[in-house]
């Protein structure tokens, strides 16, 4: 292990945090509600910490895959600990399990709350508790990729163990330049949405918060009653629409900026992602019908809940616990599917859904036919088995993940669609759940172990479980310390 | 820039580390998902896989849009359809790698009608490479600037030196003889030295100068080594082939060692002059029957690297003048000076220098350009040559060099003006139409304005 350059790394993620950080402390400045000082404090330990981190540049700096996935789970580990700090700081939030619950929840856009009285929090952390997201969609580490040098072309570890999907790919030759191309995306798509809301006649704070949720599909609202406090149809669609193309594989939109048209019309995952969208909302519109009285509402508000659950953003616009049964479960369903690879959404992801279902084709179709030739192809090209093989496995690991969170969860002795629901919510990074964890519920009255088990599912699912399970493998951290 | 590399073997492997390493937008195609997955986890490149000659595949590594794309597949034939298909969807440039002896003498007409920018032959670029060490033994190392007027030879520091224990700047004068001391290993650090600099016994250092000076230098060290007459050549491939084909006609006795009848039949009627022999160059019996305690140089140029290596360990307690030892892997390198292995060739690492150098003029079409580039002392320094072009005036042109702001790590070796070679002090100038051989440990040099500490 290369120990030096993992600190280094660690020191820059610190040193960016506090960077980050200095916007929301702006807005504090410009709002004057008292919470400067402690946004302000956690920025300067936050610096401090980094600066001595990064003191002494190691002089080898290569890391290896398993630097790379070390590297990853600890930044977002460190990450979360320090932002949450002025939370606890300014008092919003007094339990630093709470406060770290809260922010792991926004980096890893989950969007699941521990407040109880969100409108009652000042606006300059409000602000950081949504920007959390934005800035958790997309990546941290790829924003580093994007703006420092970091280590030569191994550095494509790193965007690999951050970035979701089963097959991450580059746009361009360099890692950079892939990453500032999807930052470059990935803003003017967050600006044009503030614009569009703007329109709607939202304020600007309101806006942009919404629009940072949206971008990072958290789920984070500045109202109790998340989206439905505006009761406005024209944001309803708007945010609908923002919340897909948030879920689409970024890539899509690199083809689009150059011109490939037909390839965007091939892509498999886009295709059945809509297709999911479309048959989910239907479905619920129909089943909802009685409740809303008319077409047009219905679908309104099935289109806005599907596409907040399948992006695994997690805002609301009705108390979808309400709905009869055959609704609740579909979302249920969809909270597995997620968003589609290579996008901001957490979940399983659309492309391991098609590979798995594939795949059980094949099998199938070998046991009629033992002696069938039968190659998987996706997006137009062949399938390499060991892609089959870990798409397998990470399902099998995420269940196996489910079920014991659910027996740590249901300590706590909820009912089942509760516990069942919370795991969900939070390994998926949805947020909101079934039960007590409503939408218009929360996470507050689970028990500290709880907690602390939802926070751990929630990093493992937005980093789809490989690197942070590696942390607990002992042959990461056994051998001899290379020299750094 | 924009390079597309065809085929991702020994060659395309290196090649796209050392032009990824210089900042170029590299895209990697093999027909090998398992070897493209090396070259994407190491290096900051693009991996498409397919057919690198298909319309398709090139179109989808972005060919249209490439300034270069380079051809370095196994077959030769492969390698000139992608240059033409590339060629086709507009490519700027292509390079190919054309290794069979028999397209050696249609180059030039395949340059010209597929517009091929040029043609690479490692084996026949390595054989170059012997050829020319063969030809000046006192010295580990040899490479030429401004067509021969100026050598940089690496030679190693023994233990009763004239060299030692004086400051560098006293040398010249004391020795008599214009050289320059442009780098030096010290175990595993490499020194830009300079004028105080103090050498120490088992020091690898690089010398520029003019040959006849170089001469008198080795006669002075006492290193000085006899002409070569009679080189053993063991193994017979392409490169025994080629180099065998320069040494007979520079008069000098060949004797090839090559275990496959075949192939030993092939050489003897393409080589008429030469002494084939059939056996296995391994055997000590085998070397010493066909009189390897007589010969001047022996050449160790197998298809296995273990094989070269112990031939040349062999031959070296022999006190032959010259041994010479091709390696295919370089990173092992370092391991060979403790193993009394002294002239390493690696075909794949000449053929990497020959692109990146045509690369690096290719970029710069104005400016001062780089002329030719050695990578010397394990490829961890380099020694640029650059022609000073009329637009970097006043910046570096009639200023003495004392007065410039040069980079840490870097000398300016050499200035050759017309028929004059400067070795230059402090109150020398650059002048426009100069050729300046610098030598750094900076390995993003572009332009001869980069020597500048930049503020």
């Amino acid at each position: 292990m290369n120990y030096g350059m993992i600190v280094y790394i660690l020191g820059t993620i610190l040193k960016a945090e506090a960077i980050l950080m200095s916007l929301p402390a702006l807005v504090a400045f410009l709002c004057g509600e008292g919470d400067l000082m402690p946004l302000l404090t956690a920025i300067l330990i936050a610096s401090g910490a980094g600066l001595l981190f990064t003191l002494k540049k190691p002089k080898n700096t290569v890391i290896y895959a398993r630097e790379g996935f070390v590297v990853t789970a600890l930044s977002w580990v460190v990450m979360s600990l320090v932002g949450a700090l002025p939370f606890v700081f300014a008092g919003a939030i007094p339990g630093y399990i709470d406060a770290v619950f809260e922010t792991v929840s926004g980096f890893t856009t989950t969007g699941a709350s521990i407040l109880t009285d969100v409108e009652g929090m000042s606006r300059g952390l409000l602000f950081w508790r949504s920007f959390t997201h934005w800035v958790g969609g997309m990546g941290v580490l790829v924003f580093l990729l994007a703006i420092v040098p970091l280590s030569g072309g191994r550095s494509v570890h790193i965007m690999r163990a951050e970035s979701p999907g089963p097959v991450v790919g580059k746009l361009v030759p360099k890692v950079r330049d892939t990453a500032m191309i999807l930052y470059g995306i990935y803003i003017t798509m967050t600006v044009v949405l503030i614009g569009l809301l703007l329109l709607g006649g939202m304020p600007l704070y309101d806006s942009a918060v919404h629009a940072f949720g949206t971008a990072g599909t958290g789920g984070f609202g500045i109202w109790g009653d998340s989206i439905a406090h505006y009761d406005s149809a024209y944001i309803d669609v708007v945010l609908s629409i923002g919340m897909v193309l948030f879920g689409v594989n970024f890539n899509i939109y690199y083809l689009l900026l150059m011109g490939k048209l037909r390839s965007i019309l091939r892509s498999e995952e886009l295709r059945w992602y809509l297709g999911i969208i479309a048959g989910a909302t239907l479905l619920i519109a129909w089943n909802t019908l009685p409740q809303w009285g008319g077409m047009l509402r219905s679908l309104r508000y099935a289109f806005f809940q599907v596409s907040s659950i399948i992006t695994t953003t997690g805002f609301a616009t009705a108390d979808f616990n309400l709905w009869p049964e055959l609704s609740r479960m579909l979302l249920m369903v969809l909270m597995l599917v997620g968003a589609c690879a290579g996008s901001t959404g957490g979940g399983m992801k659309v492309s391991r859904l098609i590979i798995m279902l594939k795949s059980a084709k094949r099998e199938i179709s070998r046991m009629l036919h033992p002696r069938s030739v039968y190659t998987l192809q996706f997006e137009g090209k062949p399938l390499e088995d060991q892609t089959i093989h870990n798409v397998f496995t990470y399902f099998f690991i995420l269940v196996f993940l489910i079920i014991a969170s659910v027996l740590l969860v249901s300590l706590d002795n909820m009912d089942f669609d509760s516990t069942f629901s919370a795991v969900m919510a939070c390994i998926n990074n949805i947020g909101p759940g079934l039960g007590v964890v409503g939408p218009m519920g929360g996470y507050a009255t689970l028990s500290p172990l709880s907690k602390l088990v939802l926070i751990l599912d929630m990093l493992l699912g937005r980093l789809e479980i490989f690197p942070m399970l590696m942390l607990f493998a002992p042959s990461v951290w056994i051998g001899k310390r290379r020299k750094g | 820039m924009k390079i597309v590399i065809v085929g991702d073997g020994k060659v395309g492997q290196a090649l796209t580390g050392r032009l990824a390493e210089e900042g170029h937008d590299v895209v990697v195609i093999d027909s090998s998902p398992k070897a493209l997955r090396t070259s994407v986890e190491v290096h900051d490149v693009m991996g498409v896989s397919g057919n690198g000659a298909s319309y398709a595949v090139q179109k989808e590594a972005g060919v249209e849009e490439a300034d270069l794309l380079i051809a370095a597949t196994s077959g030769d034939e492969l390698n000139l359809l992608c240059c033409m298909v590339a060629k086709k969807l507009g490519a700027r440039h292509t390079i190919a790698r054309v290794r069979n002896p028999d397209y050696a003498d249609q180059l030039v007409l395949m340059k010209e009608e597929l517009g091929l920018s040029m043609t690479i032959n490692p084996e026949l670029a390595a054989a170059r490479e012997i050829a020319r060490m063969l030809r000046f033994p006192s010295a580990l190392k040899l490479d030429s600037f401004a067509r021969g007027q100026v050598e940089l030879v690496e030679i190693k520091v023994k233990a009763d030196s004239p060299l030692l224990g004086q400051a560098l700047y006293s040398l010249s004068s004391r020795l008599g003889i214009r050289i320059l001391i442009c780098a030096v290993r010290r175990g595993e650090d490499v020194y830009i030295p300079t004028g105080d600099f103090v050498l120490r016994e088992g020091d690898k250092i690089s010398i520029t100068a003019s040959p006849d000076q170089l001469d008198s230098l080795f006669r002075k060290l006492g290193i000085y080594r006899h002409k070569i007459h009679r080189v053993m050549v063991v193994g017979g491939g392409r490169i025994a082939y080629y180099l065998a084909k320069q040494l007979l006609k520079l008069g000098m006795f060949v004797k090839i060692i090559e275990q496959d009848a075949a192939r030993c039949e092939q050489l003897s009627e393409t080589l008429p002059k030469a002494h084939i022999i059939l056996g296995d160059g391994t055997e000590r019996e085998l070397l010493e029957e066909e009189g390897i305690a007589d010969m001047d140089a022996l050449v160790a140029v197998t298809g296995m690297d273990e094989e070269n290596i112990i031939i040349s360990m062999y031959a070296g307690t022999l006190g032959l003048a010259k041994v010479v030892t091709k390696i295919n892997r370089m990173s092992f390198q370092e391991i060979l000076d403790g193993a009394g292995i002294e002239s390493v060739i690696t075909p794949k690492g000449i053929t990497v220098n020959q692109i990146v150098r045509y690369v690096r003029a290719m970029e710069n079409s104005q400016g001062s350009n780089v002329e030719t580039l050695h990578r010397i002392v394990g490829g961890r320094v380099e020694a640029l040559e650059f022609n000073v072009a009329g637009n970097c005036q006043g910046e570096l042109t009639g200023i003495p060099l004392k007065d410039l702001r040069t980079r840490k790590n870097l000398l300016i070796a050499c200035i050759i003006r017309g028929r004059q070679i400067i070795y230059p002090g402090g109150n020398d100038t650059i002048e426009e139409g100069d050729n300046v051989i610098v030598v750094t440990t900076e390995h993003q040099l572009q332009d001869l304005s980069d020597i500048l500490e930049r503020p």
